[in-house]
């Protein structure tokens, strides 16, 4: 296959960038998106051009590290997966291909298509875990857990936190992200506890961070690679309005 | 020579022996944690949990990691589960079990006090995950389930669909951010360590690079705790994940840290094959398929040829002309022998003319299972790993079986630690895949994620205070001190020179040879003509790379070529210690297979005379390096050889 392939170029955080031209030829349909990108890189250093950075580390779409905005999507045109696992049997010979960062305020730009996402963590931080320590709990066993409500807590934990929700949100909005976390405590005995705290700490570091609000445009759903339910949005601002109304008692 | 370094294993019955030192072990006060700084470099399962677990405990850690997020850490691509010796299922289980199991599985080239601890802790990890609101897979009356995984005839693996990892390095991940919001852990992301810091003999801190800025950093402490994974993408094709890197581990070897038996590599059986030369790393099927999967070749060369060629498909071959090879060879444990047995297996098919596919792959099939379990029953076990070859390989496991082969997976070599796991350089520590420590020469399914939280859970918060204890008179270092100015000059001098060369060869080309003379001469099968020649190839490669790579791009500014130059020049290093390790080690054990060393049947025979000791080399700028032999004693197991038929 042969290709052209626009890619977004940004020498650092500073730098205001701009959209580049290349080609590639030769690639295989059975080889990955990266290793076509493995292969324009090549090109590059022999032609002694600085090659394109990209996030990526397990290309087996588990961790979350790689992005890009694929011809104007998030992860590229198939439903369900990483940018890691789109293979270029998905595209056509002589197809132009754009590339670019993840866009969102809370998501500067590092360098070309790298962005820090540095403030998922910090919102898991503020509340994203059961206030547990090391040692001293009870047997595994000693709470059991209707089969039902662990098969949802493991859909909402299967999020890997590469932000293509963000990016596919016109509001930039995290909920998706944030409701994941909330949902897999929530049906949890051993998280419910907390859920009141949790709701409120993450959501407050959600907004200070400078993610927008939920519109319901359903994006986030449509291109997050775990297919996340848009209905833990829903169990998120359950909690939250009840968290309110809680403080607001107790207070 | 006599082994000039102490394992530290306490005296006393197996059983008895973690008990003891837990109450003999030196306490260090609440107050005196406070002022003792510790570094953890990596944040994989072992990393994530010994910091967080050290931060709960009052100590002041620093955590690091290359990636952008400690979530990303290539623990949470493990997928089919973590052992425990729960015995939930009521059929037979017990921690000697799990503990004999290991020592087995691990061809007996493990110290028994190590695994036995191992084991006794397992249970534990459990509770801990569960507590922490892990979603483990769960029966219909709300108790946690379980599934078997090779080298066992128990089921004792618990899991969380084909996310495992995932979902334990996220409790993990979720317990060490909670610790950097209460001010105990600082986290320093997208950082590499590029060097160990000594003052006096003890480790004392560690040089970074910022992956962002390319600032060279300093950082000190009381202890260095080294948590940074395995070497397997010194084959460059390998389960790993890209960024995954010996370097913090080779570069405390150069400082006089011994590396464990370097040579045993584990090749997982259940690997989506090689299908190109473009090809930048290989995806594991977990073991878990095993369960239910049933693994042929045809019986036949010739309809394994048309199977080459695409002239017919695998439903064309009836049940009488496949060759359920494990199934045939290994009547007692069948699909779920250990992984190296299923490796080799696989191979001598593919080599004898069997394969199918490129003609270097084998058929796991799940027609069986499917017709008795139904789909759904086996998309709620494995779907998310169907759905993964579906996308890579563009084949639908549902309705044709997979084709797998082996591919280079976890090493069990490291660096070497005592019972304590601490190296022999005082207050540097090794937990999980860096160190050499439990899994002997071969590593059983779903002991790496055990192993991994036993460490940094249950085993080093209560070993790393006593030698904490004897360090609380000692100030903390600023990081203007001689030690640290050499330290940091070396790791600059290196960049530079690095940088300087500008020849003709990528990162990647160079690394690409390197992968290939590993795998052709130090892989699944070994022999003394081929290692020699790899002793001889790796040198010529190191040469090649002073004089020929190509760096692009400057120090001072994110550049990937330049880190993974650095991590490139120590995989050539070790592949070489690699090769001598396994030309000396003249016997066949686990995943190190000799093929001068064999029985009548093609199985690994171990020379027990010769070879029970752990192979533990120090580092000499002059010489070669030198080999020191830790003898392994065997008390509460009878050696044998291992038998999965």
């Amino acid at each position: 296959m042969d290709l052209t392939l626009k890619i977004w170029r940004q020498k650092n955080a500073t730098d205001r960038g701009g959209i580049l031209t290349y080609k590639v030829t030769g690639v295989s349909p059975d080889s990955s998106f990266f290793e076509m990108l493995d292969m324009l890189n090549q090109q590059l250093i022999e032609g002694n051009q600085e090659p394109v950075a990209f996030d990526h580390d397990c290309r087996e779409g588990i961790c979350g590290t790689c992005s890009l905005f694929i011809n104007g999507r998030p992860h590229g045109p198939k439903r369900g997966i990483t940018t890691c696992q789109l293979h270029m049997r998905s595209f056509s010979n002589g197809d132009t291909i754009y590339i670019e960062p993840w866009r969102a305020r809370a998501f500067p730009v590092i360098k070309d298509l790298i962005v820090d996402r540095g403030a998922f963590d910090k919102i898991i931080q503020a509340g994203g875990y059961v206030s547990v320590n090391t040692g001293g709990i009870p047997d595994a066993n000693a709470i059991p857990v209707p089969k039902f409500n662990a098969e949802r807590s493991m859909d909402a934990a299967a999020c890997i936190g590469c932000g293509a929700c963000v990016a596919s949100c016109a509001n930039a909005s995290a909920m998706l992200f944030v409701s994941a976390k909330i949902a897999q405590f929530d049906y949890l005995p051993q998280g419910k506890v907390e859920t009141t705290r949790r709701v409120q700490a993450m959501v407050q570091a959600m907004d200070a961070l400078g993610f927008g609000n939920c519109s319901n445009m359903y994006a986030c759903e449509a291109e997050c690679p775990k297919e996340i339910s848009i209905a833990n949005i829903a169990l998120m601002n359950r909690n939250f309005l009840k968290a309110k109304v809680c403080a607001e008692k107790e207070g | 020579m006599s082994f000039p370094f102490n394992a530290k294993i306490p005296a006393g019955p197996l059983a008895e022996k973690w008990t003891r030192y837990r109450g003999e072990a030196k306490l260090v006060s609440p107050a005196n944690k406070r002022k003792l700084d510790i570094i953890v470099v990596g944040t994989g399962l072992a990393g994530a949990s010994a910091a967080a677990s050290l931060g709960e405990l009052g100590y002041n850690v620093k955590a690091f990691c290359y990636q952008d997020s400690p979530r990303r850490a290539h623990s949470i691509a493990a997928q089919g589960g973590i052992n425990a010796a729960k015995n939930y299922p009521n059929d037979g289980d017990s921690i000697h079990r799990l503990f004999f199991d290991t020592i087995k599985g691990g061809d007996y080239r493990s110290r028994e006090g190590n695994v036995y601890r191992l084991a006794e802790v397992s249970n534990q990890i459990i509770d801990q995950c569960v507590a922490q609101g892990i979603p483990f897979a769960r029966t219909y009356g709300g108790l946690l389930d379980n599934r078997s995984f090779g080298g066992a005839q128990v089921s004792r693996t618990f899991y969380a669909r084909g996310q495992t990892g995932q979902q334990l390095l996220l409790g993990a991940y979720g317990a060490l951010s909670r610790q950097i919001h209460l001010g105990s852990v600082k986290l320093y992301p997208r950082r590499d360590m590029l060097n160990l810091v000594m003052e006096n003999g003890k480790a004392r801190g560690i040089i970074t690079r910022n992956l962002v800025t390319g600032e060279i950093e300093r950082h000190t402490a009381h202890a260095v705790v080294l948590a940074t994974g395995g070497y397997g993408n010194v084959y460059y094709l390998s389960t790993n994940a890209m960024g995954s890197n010996i370097t913090p581990a080779w570069q405390a070897y150069r400082k006089g840290a011994l590396f464990a038996n370097p040579c045993f590599t584990q090749i997982h059986p259940t690997c989506i094959p090689v299908h190109g030369d473009f090809q930048s790393k290989l995806t594991l099927m977990s073991e878990s398929l095993r369960n239910d999967g049933r693994i042929w070749v045809p019986k036949k060369q010739e309809d394994a040829e048309k199977l080459r060629k695409k002239q017919i498909t695998p439903a064309d071959i009836p049940a009488e002309d496949r060759d359920y090879y494990l199934e045939r060879r290994y009547p007692a444990f069948g699909n779920l022998v250990p992984r190296d047995v299923a490796s080799r297996a696989a191979k001598e098919r593919c080599d004898a003319g069997f394969g199918v596919g490129t003609g270097l792959a084998v058929y796991l099939d799940f027609e069986e299972s499917l017709k008795r379990l139904g789909k759904e029953v086996i998309e709620e076990r494995y779907g998310n790993l169907f759905q993964m070859y579906e996308q890579i390989t563009g084949e639908n496991p549902y309705t044709t079986p997979m084709m797998i082969y082996p591919a280079v997976h976890y090493t069990m070599g490291g660096l070497w630690v005592d019972y304590e796991l601490m190296t022999n350089i005082p207050g540097l520590y090794a937990i999980g895949e860096v160190n050499f420590s439990d899994h002997g020469a071969n590593r059983l399914g779903a002991s790496a994620l055990m192993q991994g939280l036993a460490d940094g859970y249950f085993i080093l918060p209560y070993t790393i205070g006593n030698y904490l204890a004897a360090e609380i008179h000692t100030p903390r270092m600023t990081t203007k001190e001689p030690s640290f100015d050499q330290a940091a000059a070396e790791t600059e001098a290196r960049l530079n020179r690095i940088m300087q060369i500008q020849g003709k060869q990528s990162v990647d080309k160079l690394h690409k040879k390197l992968g290939h003379i590993m795998w052709e001469y130090v892989g699944m099968g070994r022999n003394e003509a081929g290692l020699r020649k790899a002793l001889e190839e790796l040198p010529k490669l190191k040469e090649e790379f002073w004089a020929d790579i190509k760096v692009p791009g400057t120090l001072h500014e994110f550049n990937p070529e330049i880190e993974k130059a650095g991590r490139l020049i120590d995989f050539i290093e070790l592949g070489e210690l690699i090769a001598r390790d396994a030309l000396l080690r003249a016997e066949s054990c686990g995943g190190h297979f000799r093929e001068e060393m064999q029985t009548s049947d093609g199985e690994a025979k171990r020379d027990d005379e010769h070879f029970t000791h752990v192979s533990a080399w120090q580092f000499n700028e002059e010489t070669e390096p030198v080999l020191l032999r830790e003898d392994l004693v065997f008390e509460a197991v009878e050696l044998k050889q291992r038998i999965y038929k």
